[in-house]
């Protein structure tokens, strides 16, 4: 398959991981963050970490939306769904996310109508056919998915739409990378950055990471290749002494992004003072919020909310895990109280949460599975 | 006229019926023996009530288009002598949405689903049976295509319709029209076939491109806006199945791949026989439509159902005889050889993805496409 199949390729993937060896120096460790959740779940469904030598470790970051949702918030879009006539929409990852009272097919199991749509587009469009019904879209993600929500409710205000809001709860990603960076206990030597997220805000932003921190950041596309490619130049950089920007994914990826994009979040989004991440705790100016000029649209004006923090289950590491400090299997209840069927942590809910994919791709013990093949082969 | 005129004239009229009377009662009688048809355009809950309406549906729609001796004189069972030996028996029902679909309809998913349920057990299938659960207000006209269709599956995969049901339920109880089919099956051979008899050094073949169905229905639905010209793979698999019996004595166990798809079938195995399942991406037949559905919705082919497709573990040293055998039936063309069976580690399956590494494929969690078949 054209597009696909060229980033999928194993011979250039020897060859670069051949490349990637030679410039390890003996002895020592690299560790790597991959921002997104994107890239972990890449990651794991190639089995990408095959091609790596044992001294690269790559640790997985807090760039997946669903996974930095807390429960509290959770439990307010279950509320605002049990209010009558409402129909509640959002992305399918979210539908198994815990909040303090189940999650949203239990909700539903309860009375409540939850649908999963694919973009909130389709959300204006159902609110559009029943016009009866208030159709609520809850909102998540990084500033990947933020211009199409801002764009939804620029269509609804042109369209005099009045049974349709949004539940916001759109993150950034620099003040979760600072949080990263400012915590003590995490010593990394380089960032996967962020490909998708970067198409919208471009690289720019990353600056400081290699001017104040001294970190390499290579920006990243979402095929095996394009991050063995960009784990190679990070390689590259610490073996030049280097701490640079670079834009791996410039195929999709401007420099300076999307400036249509970003006006459309300037014109109906501004920044919360402060947002609680799961794990991570309030970061201040992380989340966007409604601006008062589209309060028409916010769910969090046009319906009231408990709003209450709820904090996370003790057993529940994820706040480890989104920062790296922990790998997914070393949390306590990893595959046994906490596994993809019956969460406790968000990590193991989404496809592109660490623990998840790892529980899903890569629970076995390589060194076996190799040893096995290779007696097969004999 | 007098009044005493008026009563004679009835009188005689009572007495003797007049040729014009005996003409009504003649056509009367001839109406009542002439093939019944429906004449209402939609199903109504007095379709389902057991009386004069039931009648009518059930002669005109489904007797009309399944006729057979079993089936014809309406009794209770139908009735049939069978040989001694073994049989097999297995029920499936059917809710698919949309109804309609390219390549198929429920109809001929509800006869494929079920014949291929009983081939891959290794039996020879016979007869089916037929339940519906109809919505109220669904329209005659899509139920007799429904029908049809189902007539037509049935006569591809040599079986006929024995017996059948038809119930109604009122309006929003039901999505249109529901199907159960049961069938039975003869298995002429000794053979001892199931997955917990599969080993280390065994094959895993597939009869053709995988995921047709789940992706062709998730498309139709028209959620995505994608325009394709896929096709259900809805097929019988009975004379493939019975070719690979023939021509493989090592056929260790045979699987149609609906629901959960080639991997959920290869992890059923991985347990049952508690050996390790090795699959080689690059090895499994995806057609470039299906690849490219399933990478925008993030989606693994892998995990997407079939309804016409065969998943066969065979001796490994008899899997080039296996592979030609499928492959010189229309159904096979396209088969492969996709993977083979190992001992470590037990209870799990592999991938060694088309990018060179390793992985997992293990069960999913939810449902990623409710309401396939």
């Amino acid at each position: 398959m054209r597009f696909v199949d060229e980033f999928r390729d194993a011979d250039k993937a020897r060859a670069l991981s051949a490349k990637i060896t030679s410039l390890c120096i003996p002895g020592r460790h690299y560790k790597f963050m991959e921002v997104c959740g994107g890239h972990t779940h890449t990651i794991y469904k190639h089995g990408l970490e095959d091609y790596l030598p044992e001294n690269i470790q790559l640790v997985h970051g807090p760039g997946c939306p669903v996974c930095v949702i807390p429960m509290g918030r959770v439990d307010d879009a279950i509320h605002i769904a049990r209010q009558p006539d409402v129909l509640m929409t959002s992305f399918g990852d979210m539908m198994r996310v815990p909040g303090s009272g189940g999650n949203f097919f239990d909700s539903n199991a309860e009375g409540t109508n939850i649908r999963m749509v694919y973009s909130p587009l389709d959300s204006l469009k159902i609110a559009r056919q029943n016009p009866d019904t208030h159709v609520v879209f809850m909102a998540i993600g990084f500033e990947t998915t933020t211009p199409s929500t801002a764009m939804t409710v620029l269509r609804a205000a042109a369209e005099g739409i009045e049974n349709f809001s949004v539940f916001c709860n759109h993150v950034t990603i620099i003040p979760a990378i600072k949080a990263i960076l400012d915590s003590p206990d995490l010593r990394l030597d380089g960032f996967i950055g962020p490909g998708h997220v970067s198409t919208v805000i471009g690289c720019r932003p990353y600056e400081f990471i290699a001017r104040d921190y001294e970190k390499p950041v290579v920006v990243s596309g979402f095929e095996p290749l394009d991050i063995l490619q960009s784990i190679y130049q990070l390689m590259l950089q610490l073996a030049d002494d280097r701490c640079e920007v670079e834009n791996q994914y410039s195929r999709v990826v401007p420099w300076q992004g999307n400036p249509i994009a970003l006006n459309a979040i300037g014109e109906v989004m501004e920044l919360r003072p402060y947002f609680e991440w799961r794990g991570l705790g309030f970061i201040s100016h992380s989340a966007m919020r409604m601006k008062e000029k589209y309060s028409a649209f916010d769910a969090e004006q046009v319906f009231s909310m408990p709003g209450v923090r709820v904090a996370d289950p003790k057993a529940c590491q994820c706040g480890e895990v989104l920062k790296g400090v922990l790998k997914p299997w070393e949390c306590k209840v990893f595959g046994t109280a906490c596994t993809p069927e019956t969460p406790i942590g968000t990590c193991m809910v989404s496809p592109e949460g660490a623990c998840a994919a790892y529980y899903n791709f890569g629970r076995f013990n390589r060194t076996r599975v190799k040893e096995a093949s290779a007696h097969e082969h004999v | 006229m007098s009044t005493s005129e008026r009563v004679s004239a009835r009188r005689t009229r009572t007495d003797q019926p007049s040729d014009r009377e005996q003409q009504v009662l003649d056509r009367i009688d001839k109406a009542r023996r002439r093939k019944p048809k429906v004449r209402e355009e939609r199903v109504t809950l007095s379709h389902g009530s057991g009386g004069k309406a039931t009648q009518t549906l059930i002669e005109a729609v489904f007797l009309d288009t399944f006729r057979n001796p079993l089936l014809e004189p309406l009794e209770d069972s139908a009735s049939f002598p069978v040989d001694a030996g073994r049989m097999a028996l297995t029920t499936d029902s059917y809710v698919v949405s949309p109804l309609f679909f390219p390549g198929g309809c429920i109809g001929d998913l509800a006869v494929n689903g079920t014949v291929n349920d009983l081939a891959v057990a290794g039996a020879r299938p016979l007869h089916l049976t037929a339940g519906f659960i109809l919505e109220e207000g669904f329209p005659i006209a899509e139920l007799t295509r429904i029908v049809e269709s189902i007539k037509a599956a049935a006569d591809t995969a040599g079986v006929q319709i024995v017996a059948g049901d038809t119930k109604v339920v009122q309006r929003g109880k039901a999505d249109g029209c529901y199907i159960n089919t049961a069938g039975v099956g003869v298995l002429e051979h000794s053979r001892e076939l199931g997955i917990a008899t599969v080993k280390p050094g065994d094959a895993v073949l597939v009869s053709g491109p995988i995921g047709e169905h789940g992706i062709t229905i998730m498309l139709t639905r028209g959620e995505l806006d994608i325009e394709t010209d896929l096709e259900s793979d809805t097929a019988p698999l009975n004379e493939l199945t019975a070719a690979l019996l023939d021509a493989v004595p090592g056929v260790r166990a045979m699987r149609d791949a609906t629901r959960g798809g080639v991997a959920t079938i290869l992890n059923e195995i991985a347990r049952a026989a508690n050996v390790s399942v090795t699959v080689d991406e690059n090895a499994v037949p995806v057609r470039t439509e299906v690849r490219g559905a399933s990478e925008l919705l993030g989606i693994d082919p892998l995990y997407v159902a079939c309804e016409g497709r065969l998943v066969a573990i065979v001796d490994g040293e008899q899997a080039e005889d296996a592979l030609a055998t499928l492959r010189s039936h229309p159904l096979g063309q396209q088969a492969a050889v996709i993977g083979h069976i190992g001992a470590d580690p037990p209870g799990m399956v592999m991938l060694k993805t088309a990018f060179g590494g390793t992985r997992i494929m293990d069960l999913l969690v939810g449902d990623p496409l409710p309401r396939i078949c």
